[in-house]
């Protein structure tokens, strides 16, 4: 070993490429540490640092907006260059995507943890995952990808069970436990299959040395990569993987349910199209036809089910958004499947209809948490006649409803689906945009009919209790509104990552 | 016919499509001091009428300033890069094609608002009725002047929930089941619409209509030309609409209130034929002539179906509802403009845009009346009207039997009034189709075309007996008010507009023809 290899042992780690998720992991443990001294009536400090925290590292995102570093690379005398962290394109959008759900969900958590939550959990538990999920998208091993999964995971669990005295939130954290449990050791022995089969963890190498295993190791590379799948649709909460999402949404605490529509759901596509698109491209033949066949079913089986919900049962309106969220991640995964048929990047597709579902799904939360607050049934029945009530927020709703169905005014949503679209027919997949195409029919059933009711006329004109609207709600609500009404004039911000190569 | 300098023109035809989804958002807020008139209600219902008549003006100008010598060229346009992703570009123009929609668009939609100013539908406050009204002309205006495939889905989509909340909350008896049947109805056509559309674009490597229609499908194998043309297709027969992909129409028309059937089948059923002209004519030329005998086949079944459907409805003792009968006729009346535009001649085409003008302008007329006499008796169910033996509006109220006989009478085809020549080019199209078309099956859609010209005028002139003829009322009966003058200001221009395009067809085939011919031709000037 000469000299200067053994000098590059020690790897030079470039913090400033790390700081996102490194300081959300930070201000988590601040937040832990605080609480202990903290007394009882100044809890919400807590949560403003948790907000600032975020914001910081949404912040720290601008001086990486070239896409060009990454770190925690194999030295030099390996002759293989690969690295286990990069903030590429595709890194940073992730990572804006769900530290600024992360935010948002903070600002909506606010006064929850004021009146029910316990406070320093809470927000360690929250930034813990938000730093889990934010890790994901940038590690290029699978080792750092598995730990990244279970960072963002093992404290959604704790988040959904944390409604003290409440039996649901207890039995929806176990339900989402042993099921995601069960899906990531799935994973993990996905993985370990593809190590042994090709000796090695980092993505692109596994890419290049899957075209020559040797043939006795075949099937063991091949069942290696179905298994490893499996974990992230989990996660998704694609068909057949969903059945945790609907008891689990009731259960969590609202501002934790919204937290789960959006970055849970981008862990697992993230995920999804690493290890597709980037460890695994030359089996596309498997996993295409395998997620084409998912995304059909997904957004399927939760459209048909948010159709059945009666809006008078108790917690219709989480539900609805529930199975809503299940529909539309069917939509997500169908720009990756189409990546399999199509050497044109059809990755961006899925990044920018997240975008859009991210911020009109977590307006769509806000408003529901609004509602909550007065009615705390939160059925459907109850937005009969919102518009008379407050104007403004059944005007938002309405807005983020119709995005949700991509219809004008909704028009971020409409083009958004227009480019998911796209890809199917860039790819060849006709039969895949004809089934998301009736999928858009009946989902607009759904969300018209729960906007037309926003309009009708209240049943009962007893004079109600005017609730105070707490700030941070209002702020939440104003803020994804303001995003979607620039992205519907300009879709260009989000829909630009349709067609740059984000690799 | 007016020097008008290209950027006032380009400012105009803008303006036409963004002012009024700029007064709609004014519409929502609160009336500004000085403007706030008798109450609230007044306010808005005046501001409607305000905002629709500076776009009919805006729309009159950019009708003088267009240069008439040259009414194939894309006049007044405007290009700018909105969407670099999709490569969607805002791209806006007029030529001889969309200049009489969009004109025909704006006036009815300025008569209707000042229809609903003096006599407003029954149901929840005027604000939300102006702004979705407003955010409709929007649409269907748009629909007419953009030039880019993605942005006319936008246009074509922008229709949907203004005129399901319309139907919604200020219809009549099943507004709920009709609004619905509309939404999904039309959805699920457009959603299949833009398959077709993204497929166009994805092959051919542009949105861009000109650019499309230039190269005459040259850029598209003639598989992808079929399958474009049959999602494209489908969606736009959804909304025309086709037999039998008609039946939102009937209950829609039924339920909603008079100005909503005036638009929807005024203008809303404009968007599907001008779509078929405007897109599949001249970009998928192959494809068409695949399935336009089957385009034709259908058309005439319609034809035949909305008449036989009319008369079932018009016979005594059948309960038929004045305004589903007019629903059920433009379905046949619709069936003619297919009919032209299968014919891929530039005397069909010709003839298929000069009907949907036709149309337009007399249902618009019919459905206003019809409107009129239901306010008038409670009821448009044609049996309770006609009693014994007929309603006598020729009696009871001269002025509305008169004009709904014209109307009739218009609507049947008779020569010398606007329904007539549509008609005749469509017939004579088809009796002498493209080349490449089946020259005995277009014979034979000919014949049974003229046969439902004569169904048409058999229902229609049953109508006429029933509703304004009939014996002397009982002594004592409550009388009916005649015309009133807002009707007159509302129903007037309609009129006119139906004699002068009868008398004078040249004034629009002038317009429409060497566009017409350009589009088939493919580009070359």
């Amino acid at each position: 070993m000469t000299p200067v290899a053994s000098e590059s042992l020690v790897q030079s780690v470039d913090w400033l490429t790390i700081a996102p998720p490194t300081l959300t992991a930070v201000v988590a443990l601040v937040v832990l540490v605080a609480d202990l001294f903290v007394p009882e009536g100044r809890k919400q400090l807590l949560g403003w640092t948790a907000v600032g925290g975020l914001a910081a590292a949404l912040v720290l995102l601008v001086p990486l907006r070239d896409g060009n570093r990454s770190t925690f690379c194999l030295t030099a005398d390996t002759q293989v260059t690969a690295c286990s962290y990069t903030a590429d394109h595709f890194t940073l959008v992730i990572q804006l995507l769900v530290l600024g759900g992360a935010l948002l969900t903070a600002l909506l958590s606010l006064t929850e943890t004021r009146e029910k939550l316990p406070a320093g959990e809470f927000w360690f538990l929250l930034l813990s995952s938000a730093a889990g999920a934010a890790l994901l998208p940038a590690s290029r091993d699978l080792a750092t990808l598995v730990v990244a999964l279970e960072v963002a995971s093992l404290p959604a669990f704790a988040l959904v069970g944390l409604k003290r005295g409440d039996r649901m939130s207890g039995e929806a954290a176990l339900k989402f436990f042993l099921s995601s449990v069960t899906a990531t050791a799935v994973t993990l022995l996905g993985v370990s299959f593809v190590y042994a089969a090709t000796g090695t963890l980092h993505l692109t190498e596994i890419a290049q040395r899957l075209d020559d295993v040797p043939g006795q190791l075949q099937t063991l590379a091949e069942a290696g990569v179905a298994l490893t799948l499996v974990g992230f649709a989990f996660k998704t909460a694609a068909v057949p993987f969903h059945f945790w999402v609907p008891d689990t949404y009731v259960g969590a605490p609202l501002p934790v349910a919204a937290y789960l529509s959006v970055v849970g759901k981008a862990v697992g596509f993230t995920g999804l199209i690493l290890v597709t698109v980037v460890a695994f491209p030359s089996y596309a033949d498997v996993w295409g036809p395998a997620l084409a066949v998912l995304a059909a079913l997904t957004m399927t089986a939760g459209n048909v089910a948010a159709l059945r919900q009666l809006s008078t049962r108790a917690w219709s309106a989480v539900r609805l958004l529930a199975w809503s969220s299940v529909a539309q991640a069917g939509y997500l995964l169908v720009p990756i499947a189409a990546a399999a048929y199509s050497s044109d990047d059809q990755i961006g597709a899925t990044v920018a209809y997240a975008l859009m579902y991210a911020v009109v799904n977590l307006g769509a939360f806000a408003v529901v948490a609004l509602v909550a607050r007065s009615h705390p049934r939160n059925r459907i029945e109850d937005y009969r006649g919102l518009y008379a009530a407050s104007p403004a927020a059944a005007l938002a709703l309405a807005f983020f409803l119709l995005n949700l169905a991509g219809l004008p005014p909704g028009i971020i949503g409409l083009f958004a689906k227009v480019t998911v679209f796209s890809s199917a027919v860039d790819a060849g997949l006709g039969w895949l945009a004809v089934i998301m195409a009736v999928n858009v029919v009946i989902a607009l059933y759904y969300y018209l009919r729960w906007t037309a009711l926003l309009f009708r006329t209240p049943e009962g004109a007893a004079g109600k209790v005017r609730h105070r609207t707490p700030v941070p709600i209002t702020l939440a609500i104003v803020l994804t509104a303001a995003a979607g009404a620039v992205l519907s004039g300009y879709p260009q911000f989000a829909l630009r990552f349709a067609t740059d190569s984000l690799f | 016919m007016i020097d008008i300098s290209e950027s006032v023109m380009q400012f105009l035809l803008a303006l036409i499509v963004v002012g009024p989804l700029l007064g709609a958002a004014a519409a929502l807020l609160p009336a500004p001091p000085g403007l706030r008139g008798k109450s609230p209600d007044q306010a808005v219902l005046r501001h409607g009428v305000t905002v629709t008549g500076v776009i009919l003006l805006a729309a009159i100008v950019l009708a003088l300033g267009f240069d008439h010598d040259q009414p194939s060229r894309m006049q007044a346009t405007t290009d700018i890069s909105w969407i670099h992703a999709l490569d969607v570009r805002i791209h806006l123009g007029v030529d001889g094609i969309s200049l009489p929609l969009l004109v025909l668009t704006a006036l009815l939609t300025f008569l209707c608002a000042l229809y609903s100013y003096f006599k407003m539908p029954a149901g929840p406050s005027p604000k939300g009725f102006v702004a979705l009204l407003l955010v409709l002309e929007s649409g269907t205006l748009a629909t007419f002047a953009v030039l880019d495939l993605v942005l006319f889905f936008l246009a074509f989509e922008m229709v949907l929930i203004p005129m399901y909340f319309l139907i919604a909350r200020w219809g009549g008896e099943g507004r709920q089941a009709a609004a619905w049947k509309f939404i999904l109805y039309t959805l699920l056509g457009s959603v299949v619409m833009l398959l077709g559309l993204l497929l166009i674009g994805v092959k051919a490597g542009t949105f861009d209509m000109v650019a499309l229609a230039t190269d005459n499908g040259r850029g598209l194998t003639t598989s992808v030309q079929v399958i474009a043309v049959l999602a494209i297709g489908i969606g736009l027969a959804v909304k025309t609409p086709m037999w039998p992909l008609h039946s939102w129409l009937p209950d829609a028309h039924t339920a909603a209130p008079t100005v909503g059937s005036v638009l929807l089948a005024g203008v809303l059923l404009k968007m599907g034929t001008y779509g078929f002209v405007r897109i599949l004519l001249p970009i998928t030329p192959d494809g068409m002539r695949v399935f336009a005998p089957y385009l034709a086949a259908f058309a005439v079944a319609g034809i035949i179906y909305g008449s036989l459907a009319c008369l079932a409805l018009a016979r005594p003792g059948n309960k038929g509802d004045l305004k589903r009968l007019i629903a059920y006729s433009s379905v046949g009346h619709m069936g003619f403009v297919l009919l032209g535009i299968a014919t891929m001649t530039p005397t069909g085409v010709n003839g298929a845009l000069f009907a949907n003008v036709a149309h337009g302008l007399v249902t618009g007329l019919l459905f206003f009346l019809v409107g009129a006499i239901k306010d008038r008796y409670g009821t448009a169910d044609l049996d309770t009207l006609a009693g014994a033996t007929g309603a006598a509006l020729y009696g009871r109220a001269p002025r509305l039997g008169a004009l709904l006989a014209f109307a009739a009478v218009a609507s049947l085809g008779l020569p010398g009034l606007a329904g007539f020549w549509g008609e005749m080019l469509a017939l004579f199209g088809a009796f002498e189709p493209a080349e490449g078309l089946s020259r005995p099956a277009f014979l034979t859609f000919t014949a049974i075309g003229a046969f439902g010209t004569l169904l048409t005028a058999a229902y229609l002139l049953l109508v006429v007996r029933r509703v304004c003829m009939g014996g002397p009322r009982p002594v004592g009966e409550t009388p009916i008010a005649d015309v009133q003058g807002y009707e007159f200001a509302a129903w007037t221009p309609l009129v006119a507009l139906t004699v002068l395009a009868g008398l004078w067809p040249a004034v629009l085939l002038g317009l429409t023809d060497p566009a017409v011919q350009q589009l088939l031709a493919g580009g070359t000037r």
